[in-house]
Order: C-alpha cells, then structure tokens, then sequence
C-alpha cells in the first residue's frame, strides 16, 4: 500500500492487517505511554483546508506516538485563503521532503487528485474529503464493532454481524467509507433514513434500506450508527425541520428501549444530542462513542505505521 | 490579384463517385473531366471531397479569455478540423450582446481568414437572464446575427423564454437553448447516478435536462418559434426531441462528439479532463444519442469546443472548469462512432457536419453541395486512415480528452473560398499573422 485514499479499493487483507496492527497499539497505548521510535526521522504534515477538531488531534497524536515530525496546516490563516491552488500548497510541503500528507479537504477526490499527480512523492492519507470518503473512521468503526462484539474470538473480520447506518447517508462521507469497508469485511449493512437523504441507486451497494427507523429496529440489527444531521439540511428542503427529523429518524430513549441489550450504538462525532440521538442513548452501556475516539488513534497510528514503515522481515 | 486555379483530381465525392473539381478563385467552376492547364494541383487518390464543415457552437474566448484561445488560434484549429466556418458563442467578456461586440468578432475573423466566423448572440443582457439582448441590432448588423444562445447558461425563466423566441420571428432567427435547470443542477458536477453517489460528486440529473427541453418545444409549438437544442446528452431528450419533431414543431437538436463517444465511468479517478457540461452520461444514452442522429431526430454534430488554459484542469474535480476541446476531433469522431459503426452514409456525414448546420444559421453561402457555381468550401478526408491522437494543436488550450485514443479517418486538406488552409494536414500561412 502506497496510499490510503478510499476503503473501496482497500482489501480484506489488508483492511484486517491494518485492525491487528490497531488493535496491537490500541494495547499499548492503553498500558504504557511510551513512544514507538518507528517513523523516527520522518515528516508527516497534516493539511486542513477543512474544520475539524478530533481527526487533526487524532493523527496528530498518532504520528508523535509513533516519533515522527508533524507539521500542520491549516487552510485558514495560509496563503489558501489568498488563492494559492491546491497544486501550489502540495509542490510547497514536497520541497520541504514530507514524507507523508494527511489531507482533509472540502472536495471530493482531492487525496486522489494529489495521489495521481506528480505534485508529491509523499504517502497521501485521505482524512476526509468532501462527500466522498473518510477511510480511517471507518477503520475506526470497524475495530470498535470487532472489538465489542467478537473480542475473544478468533475471528478476523466481521461476517455474520448486522449493521445499519442511519441518517443523511447522501452527504455522508463516514457512511460511504463504512459501506464498502464493512462489506469488505463480510458484514451485511443496511440503510435508514428519509428517501432525500438515502437516494435509491445506493441500493446496489447495500443489502437494504428502510424509509421507515421503527420498522428497521425490529429487524433487530447488531450495530446501530447514527449520522449527525446538519442544519442546512433543512434549510435546503432535504427534511422539512429538526423536529420532524428527531420524530422520525432520532434514536429516542423509547425506540432505544425496544432494542436488544447487546445491540451496540456508534456515532461518528460530532453529536447533535436530542436531534439524531438521545443524550441518554450517547451515555448509555450499549454506546461505544467514547471507544470510536480511544481507537481512532491507534488506527491512525496503524495506517501511519503500514504506509511508511518498510517491513524488513 | 488572380490566383493560380486549383485542381482536385481523383476525388470522390459523399455519393461514392470519383471526379475532378476546379475551382477558380473562390467558386467551383468545373467538375469532371478538366482539360490540362496551369494549375495548383491537388491530388485526390484515396480522398472523399465534402462540403467544408460548419460548427454551430464553438467557443472562441476572444474578446475576454485570449489565455485560453483567440479567434485566430480557434479558426486555425476549426481548419484543421475540416471546417470552413464556425459560429462563435456569446459567453466571452465583454458579452456579445450588442452589436459592437458581434462586429468586432466578425472583423477579428475575418482578418483570421481561416474560416467564416459567425458570432452568435447572447439571449440575454450580459447573460443574466434577465433582460433581452440587443437581438434586432445584432441581427441588423454587420454580423447578421440569426442565432441566439446563453449557451453555457440556460435561459430558465419561461416567460423569457418566451418572448426570446416570439421577438425574433420577426427576423426568422433561431434560440439555441443550453437546456440546464439551474435549481435541479445546483453545485453539480457529473451525471447523477451511482458512481456519483460512490464519488461523492453533487450530481447532474438528466431531468434536469428534459424538463428545460419538454418546455420549450411546447413554448415553440404554441408561438409557431424556431428552437434549436444545444448539446443533447440523454436519452430521454431525444425522445422528447423525436415526439416534437413528429408533431411539427421548428425544433433542431444537435449532439456534440464527445457524448457520442465518452461516458460518465471516465470520471471515476477524478481526472478533470473528463469534467464538461452537460456532464458525460451513461452508454445507454451514447445508443440512443448515436441512433438518434441516424434517424434524424438529432439534426447535427456540432463541437462545443471549449478551451480551457492548463491550471484550470490541473487541480481537484471540484475546483477544474467545465469543458473539453473538439474542433480538430470532431469528424474522426463522428466517422468512428457513425459511418464505421454503420449507422450513417457519408452523404448523411456531409449533412449533419455541413449542410443542415449551414441552414439552421442560414448561411447560403456555407455548406453547399459541391456543384458548379457553389462557394469552394471543401474538405478532403482520407477515411482509411486510423491515427493516434496526438497533443499536438492549433489550439491554445490542450484539454483534449481524446490523447492518446484510436480514432479514423484524417483532414488532409481544407479549402476556405478558395484558399487552402490546410494541405497535407499543415496548417498554412494566411495573411500577415505571426507564426505562433
């Protein structure tokens, strides 16, 4: 692997080793603070051109734990905002030899675009772009479920669990990523939400869809993955308003009651809390939220680690 | 001063028969047999002669965008390609929606003199959709304008629409309609479907496309008005097309080369070469656009070239501009995907690439049949050619989606009222221009 740019070219082999290696730091990170000397000497810079507070930190953390220099950019407050091209920004950072370039970035395909380019040799890290693709949440995800539901087992990926993602699928980037990687890993994933948000030539990706939240929660899921709903979505005639979309969509204390104990809540972050899921629900045993952000480190770490390390075994 | 006569010898014509053309400064004087004289001589071997092509829709840049392409670099290309005259749309800076701009840009061509470059006007001051153009003073002046067209913009206000297509029956002029709800297409950027879906790119819904084009036909029925469709890219308009045709209604339609042969699966690694509007659609459509100029519901192939300088495709999808270059393409495309594949004759290619698009402007004096008396607009082609496309243009712009693909059929030869602008498949000197 050269790149991580998208989990629908990304194969099972690999979608596993990069769980086990996660999974590996995920331990230690837990038990001992010290630091891996393995991208010691290395450049990696993270590029914003987009807000986002967890995912920075996260591959911020991830890259210092594995010893390595980090520079971050950020849109706001560089030369971006005077007009410099994306092409501009990445010739810059190549000059200054990074080794690898985690990209956040409002359109979609730009970690492509700069993968295919001869702008930079750099490993590119895809850490969100646009409505496309936002890989490593979904390894995220995908450890977290592993991890809650077959934490003993010696199962490798996730066949025979039941999962559905909920909410505004359409502008999604975190529900395409799980889509295919949760697939890819021999789940079977399903789709709920209203009809403007879950267009229906997603079909062919997915193994159902529901119109309608009650009716799908009596399929009695596995995992249930609430996406956050935006506000312009409303003001853009997607939902006709939070309330209608709280009654309708919302993972409410009462329908949260009628679901199986061992069913596992994720959210990707940020919530809105008493919109798209109940604050009781966030708090309660069957949540892993706190989990996704734990884990979201040692997969950064992971994807780091496998991109830029050159095994010698 | 007179020139020299020239003689094609051993040419065949669209209709298979071999003959020789002599042409006597800028008309046709004899064609057969021609007695030995002193002549420029031409030879024909292995060449169909047509009526030098006419594109409805090219766009030049000049005045306003000479970064990407001039009216002299554009005419040149348009030679390359075969034609002899191309109409030049109204989206430049300033707009040509008055009559000094459209002048200015019939001068500028003329002084090219690589072909007949007849501005269209814009339907709307400035291209804001909001008031009329000066359409009776375009049309009064020296460019004659006929055409019409926000091309680029739609013209999506239907009571506008209307009275642009009522005010110039009065001087038989033609809207040319770039048929896109703005509402229905906002932010987008591919044909929507699922690989939009899968790239995450806003997507261009083909009803978006037919329900601008199933309006005007029944705003063009109702007001007995002349509609020409530009760029047709799905299915479904060729079906309303085909139903408005049986129905008589004044509508033409035309399809350019590249939603004849590139469908959306391009987009898939983001190349932004591949970004043109109306967007790439699916195969299913490039069948029933194919068929459709077979079977005359599309009336003709015109280009929508569009040049665009390399920073504006040398960045991500989102930021890249709309639009590919096809002037020198274009018959090569069309032969590929219409007369090898069968669907059309080439009396049938001389119609859609010259005849008909000359009427729908009416210009008598551009794609006439090659008779005696007509203008010496002629293009020689060896159909048994296959080449490689290569980077290398007349163009200023290199935003050709076609490098590197296998298409038929070359331009040998290009004659413009009797000047040959390109021979051997060089362009030559006309004039006083610099080399570049």
């Amino acid at each position: 692997m050269k790149h991580l740019l998208s989990t629908e070219d990304l194969s099972k082999t690999d979608a596993i080793d990069l769980l086990d290696l996660a999974a590996k730091f995920a331990v230690t990170n837990h038990s001992n603070k010290t630091k891996s000397s393995a991208l010691n000497g290395l450049l990696v810079a993270n590029l914003f051109f987009e807000d986002s507070t967890r995912t920075r930190f996260s591959f911020e953390v991830a890259a210092k734990r594995l010893s390595a220099d980090v520079l971050n950019f950020t849109a706001k407050g560089s030369s971006v905002s005077k007009g410099e091209s994306l092409k501009d920004t990445i010739l810059t950072l190549e000059a200054m030899g990074v080794d690898a370039l985690v990209i956040r970035h409002q359109n979609s395909g730009a970690a492509q675009t700069i993968a295919a380019s001869s702008w930079s040799n750099a490993a590119v890290i895809n850490a969100g772009d646009g409505t496309h693709q936002h890989p490593t949440q979904a390894l995220t995800d995908a450890l977290t479920i592993r991890d809650a539901l077959k934490p003993s087992s010696d199962q490798k990926d996730l066949s025979g669990l039941r999962i559905l993602i909920v909410g505004d699928v359409l502008h999604s980037r975190v529900a395409r990523s799980n889509i295919f990687l949760l697939k890819t890993l021999g789940a079977t994933v399903s789709l709920c939400g209203p009809a403007t948000l879950i267009p229906s030539k997603l079909k062919h990706l997915v193994d159902e869809i529901y119109f309608n939240f009650d009716s799908a929660l009596r399929a009695e899921f596995d995992v249930v993955m609430m996406l956050r709903i935006q506000s312009e979505r409303m003001q853009s005639g997607f939902v006709p308003n939070s309330i209608e979309y709280s009654s309708l969509w919302g993972l409410t204390e009462e329908r949260f009651e009628t679901l199986p104990k061992t069913t596992l809540i994720l959210h990707p972050g940020p919530m809105n809390r008493g919109l798209e899921i109940a604050s009781a629900v966030a708090d309660s045993e069957q949540s892993a939220i706190v989990q996704q952000v734990r884990h979201g480190v040692a997969v950064r770490m992971a994807v780091l680690h496998k991109l830029l390390v050159r095994e010698t075994s | 001063m007179s020139k020299q006569p020239i003689l094609i010898t051993n040419v065949e014509l669209a209709n298979g028969s071999v003959t020789e053309i002599l042409i006597e400064n800028d008309v046709i004087t004899q064609i057969g047999v021609v007695p030995a004289g002193s002549y420029d001589q031409i030879d024909g071997t292995g060449l169909k002669a047509l009526s030098g092509f006419v594109d409805l829709h090219t766009h030049l840049r000049e005045p306003g965008f000479e970064q990407s392409e001039t009216i002299l670099t554009g005419s040149k290309a348009a030679a390359m390609g075969g034609y002899t005259c191309v109409h030049a749309m109204a989206n430049t800076n300033p707009v040509a929606d008055n009559s000094a701009v459209v002048e200015q840009v019939l001068a500028q061509g003329n002084a090219a003199g690589y072909v007949q470059v007849q501005p269209i006007g814009a339907v709307t001051k400035n291209l804001e959709g909001k008031t009329l153009a000066d359409l009776g003073r375009m049309n009064e002046s020296l460019a004659k304008v006929t055409i019409f067209s926000d091309d680029g913009k739609c013209v999506s206000d239907s009571l506008l629409m209307r009275r642009a297509l009522e005010y110039v029956k009065a001087f038989d002029g033609v809207i040319a309609q770039h048929a896109q709800d703005p509402q229905l297409t906002h932010n987008a950027q591919m044909n929507e479907g699922e690989l939009s879906l899968r790239l995450g790119l806003t997507g261009w819904p083909q009803v978006a496309e037919t329900a601008i084009i199933a309006r005007d036909v029944l705003l063009a029925e109702e007001l007995d008005s002349k509609l020409h469709i530009c760029h047709l890219s799905t299915k479904g308009s060729v079906e309303i097309i085909r139903w408005a045709k049986a129905k008589g209604i004044k509508v033409t339609a035309e399809v350019t080369p590249h939603h004849l042969l590139l469908t959306e699966d391009l987009a898939k690694d983001y190349n932004p070469i591949y970004k043109v509007n109306p967007p790439l659609r699916t195969q299913a459509d490039v069948i029933a656009l194919r068929e459709a100029v077979a079977d005359g519901t599309i009336d003709i192939v015109a280009t929508d070239h569009a040049p665009h300088q390399a920073e504006s495709k040398d960045c991500e999808w989102a930021e890249a501009a709309f639009g590919m270059v096809g002037l020198e393409n274009a018959a090569s495309i069309v032969q590929t995907t219409l007369v090898d594949t069968g669907l059309i004759t080439w009396e049938k290619f001389e119609q859609i690439m010259s005849r008909r698009p000359a009427q729908i402007s009416g210009l008598s004096n551009q794609g006439q049949a090659l008779e005696v008396g007509s203008f010496a607009n002629i293009v020689l082609i060896d159909p048994k050619a296959s080449s490689v496309v290569s980077g290398e243009t007349q163009s200023k712009s290199n935003n050709n989606p076609y490098l590197g693909m296998t298409l038929s059929g070359k331009v040998i030869h290009t004659i413009f009222r009797g000047v040959i602008t390109v021979r051997n498949s060089q362009i030559q000197q006309i004039g006083n221009h610099n080399a570049a």
